[in-house]
């Protein structure tokens, strides 16, 4: 109820009430009751929940951190823990560069930065439908090869060797790679190419987007902004003992064992 | 001789007289300096003065801000390097750490206390006033001397400096020596009798090490302020947030704070006052982070009374005047209010009352009626956290409008905050939101 109908009601209100009682006391009442109850029908109650502190976060991430890829903004709901965390300290640290993420997180320190990668991880959101791929087929082939073998040649390892087979990641520091605008994607892979975004050193996503030639990247976001997440559509709890990753990566503490041989390739 | 012979020799003289006029006031009050520069030679590598002097110094380092100009963003802290904009170019931040090559490895107390208080490098040169040497200037030796002990007790680090990128002629000693002779001028902290001890703590910090009026000032065509004792607001060049002054009461004057208040504000970031929740936002939101917030209560209480005080020199007959509550009936705005039940009510409550200790209340809020919209505009642009400190971790955060919402939206939304529940400032154009977007 606005101001101008409350005035309007108590105008109604004082046309039937006996003349000494318009008093500015009896006004006074009947306005503070009458915006009593406005406050009380139109605001829910302030609960100060992580995610009321959070709000910061989903005006472009989405209720929840669930943006779809219909947007640019990547979703943040249900992404491993430490991914989230070492992405706010990279944005702090100025190895992603994204001013208006950098303004936000700049005044927070590590405890609470973790805490918000903590929270986002643990809300498990049901994914929308993938975006309909606009490539031809040979790309998304080229997509598909990439993600589930690499190209040996040029020294590029399969997504799936660290991302998982179901490509959701490893928890806590490995990324699902479903689930995101393909744009996002493609700007992603394009920015280590070049240097513009950064993970901690050694920073393996870098020599690997450095394998990868524009025509790669390309079909690698048409291939996976395309398919469906399936159930259950988390990271994997941990990665499988018996594995190594194919390259030493910063801020991941699984040991890793370059295949013998394997070279990864110059910029294309 | 000719007339115009003569001329030409008059005009040289005259030039001369200026050039060494010049000069004597960029060298005024050294006295001995030099000699003792020349006499004392810079300690070697690995030097350690006590640990009481060190920890002194740290403390003074923070209370100086030093870092925030002297390092870059994920860079060593004080290896500098980090780009500071002005309005005559790009100023790069000098390496404070004790490297021989490229940091104040082969400095000497001298030639630091020399910098701090003249405005010289080690070499003589004279430093770009982006140093804020007017404020430095009035630090004490022994001061100086503790600051230049706790840089030489950090890790070295060899980056080196970058050179600024000033336009001509602003990139020439002459300039700097020019710009010298009018607005710098060497000077000691001179205490004042007729106040209290705490107080005069207060001005020095303020004045000195603090050098709020970097910011809190208004600067000339040239960027000079009028000097540390004025506190009288101003746009931080390039920056483009309101540093609002300390003296008005419209503004950000503490005169009728308590000074528990001003403390808590210093120190945490938020203070919950009778009238609402206040945040130090934007630039001073950095300064509580990773300056003020580590000062001794007994400093920041000191700074406090100082800063009761600037209200008794303003004069705020012309302040009203100036902000002439906006007489005006508001306009019908239905566009500002929906976006505001839409967007804002659910934390700001439909009344603008806010909810204590966790969103400021809007209605009687000085921050969003204040004259200059700057900081209004750039908060919903940009949204933001307060400093996320020990006494007050976890902050709320402001969601970012600039992604979502268009200059029009913002403006009536503003417009609506500022002449709702008895608020009386101006109305926003989408002119001015547009000046203030895209700017850091």
């Amino acid at each position: 109820m606005s101001i101008t109908h409350l005035k309007n009601a108590l105008r109604r209100v004082r046309c039937w009430l006996p003349t000494r009682v318009h008093s500015t006391a009896l006004r006074g009442m009947l306005l503070a009751t009458a915006l009593a109850g406005s406050v009380v029908q139109a605001a829910p109650k302030f609960e100060d929940t992580i995610a009321q502190r959070l709000q910061g976060c989903t005006a472009c991430h989405g209720a929840q951190g669930r943006a779809t890829p219909n947007g640019y903004q990547p979703r943040l709901a249900g992404k491993p823990a430490g991914y989230l965390f070492h992405q706010l300290l990279n944005f702090r640290e100025a190895r992603r560069n994204y001013g208006p993420m950098t303004s936000l997180v700049d005044p927070l320190g590590d405890a609470y930065l973790r805490e918000i990668g903590e929270y986002f991880a643990s809300l498990d959101i049901a994914y929308p439908p993938p975006q309909a791929a606009t490539a031809t087929p040979a790309t998304l082939q080229r997509g598909e090869q990439l993600v589930r073998h690499g190209d040996a040649a040029r020294g590029t390892p399969a997504c799936q060797q660290c991302h998982g087979e179901a490509m959701m990641g490893v928890a806590p520091d490995i990324p699902g790679l479903l689930g995101l605008p393909r744009d996002y994607i493609n700007a992603q892979l394009g920015a280590w190419r070049s240097g513009k975004r950064q993970a901690q050193a050694p920073d393996c996503m870098a020599q690997v987007a450095r394998s990868l030639s524009l025509d790669d990247i390309d079909a690698l976001s048409q291939w996976l902004a395309s398919q469906a997440v399936a159930a259950p559509a988390k990271p994997l709890p941990e990665w499988p003992a018996t594995r190594k990753m194919p390259l030493p990566c910063g801020g991941v503490s699984v040991e890793a064992a370059p295949v013998a041989g394997s070279q990864i390739g110059s910029p294309r | 001789m000719s007339a115009r012979l003569k001329a030409l020799a008059v005009a040289l003289v005259a030039l001369g007289a200026l050039a060494v006029v010049v000069v004597m006031l960029n060298v005024r009050g050294e006295g001995d300096l030099g000699d003792e520069i020349a006499a004392t030679a810079a300690p070697p590598v690995g030097w350690r003065a006590t640990d009481e002097v060190i920890a002194r110094g740290a403390y003074l380092a923070r209370a100086g801000n030093c870092q925030a100009c002297h390092s870059a963003r994920g860079g060593a802290p004080y290896a500098g390097g980090r780009a500071i904009e002005t309005p005559f170019g790009t100023v790069f931040s000098s390496n404070l750490t004790p490297d021989a090559e490229h940091g104040l490895g082969r400095w000497s107390a001298p030639q630091f206390w020399r910098a701090l208080h003249h405005g010289r490098s080690a070499d003589g040169r004279l430093l770009t006033p982006a140093f804020p040497y007017d404020n430095t200037t009035l630090v004490s030796r022994a001061d100086s001397d503790a600051l230049y002990a706790y840089l030489r007790s950090l890790a070295p680090e060899a980056q080196a400096a970058r050179p600024h990128e000033l336009r001509f002629p602003f990139n020439t000693q002459v300039a700097l020596a020019v710009w010298r002779a009018l607005y710098f001028e060497p000077r000691e902290f001179q205490a004042d009798a007729s106040q209290s001890a705490d107080w005069n703590r207060g001005a020095y910090l303020v004045q000195g090490l603090g050098h709020c009026n970097a910011c809190h000032a208004a600067r000339n065509a040239l960027g000079a302020t009028h000097g540390p004792l004025d506190l009288g607001g101003g746009l931080i060049p390039m920056h483009n947030w309101y540093a609002p002054s300390l003296a008005n009461s419209r503004e950000a004057g503490v005169a009728d704070w308590d000074r528990a208040e001003i403390v808590a504000l210093l120190k945490t970031g938020v203070v919950n006052r009778a009238s609402g929740l206040v945040t130090a936002s934007g630039p001073m939101g950095e300064v509580v982070l990773r300056s003020t917030q580590y000062l001794s209560e007994a400093d920041l209480g000191a700074m406090a009374t100082y800063l009761q005080t600037l209200g008794a020199r303003f004069d705020e007959s012309q302040a009203a005047a100036a902000s002439a509550p906006n007489a005006k009936r508001p306009k019908p705005n239905p566009r500002g209010e929906k976006l505001y039940a839409d967007r804002c009510a659910a934390c700001h409550g439909d009344h603008g009352e806010g909810v204590p200790g966790a969103y400021a209340p809007l209605a009687g809020n000085r921050a969003v009626t204040m004259r200059r919209p700057a900081n209004l505009v750039r908060i919903v642009l940009e949204g933001g956290f307060a400093p996320d400190t020990p006494g007050h971790p976890r902050p709320f955060g402001m969601p970012p409008f600039g992604q979502t919402l268009d200059n029009e939206d913002i403006a009536a939304l503003l417009t609506h905050l500022r002449t709702s529940w008895g608020n009386q400032g101006t109305e926003i154009s989408a002119l001015q939101v547009n000046r203030y977007r895209g700017t850091r």
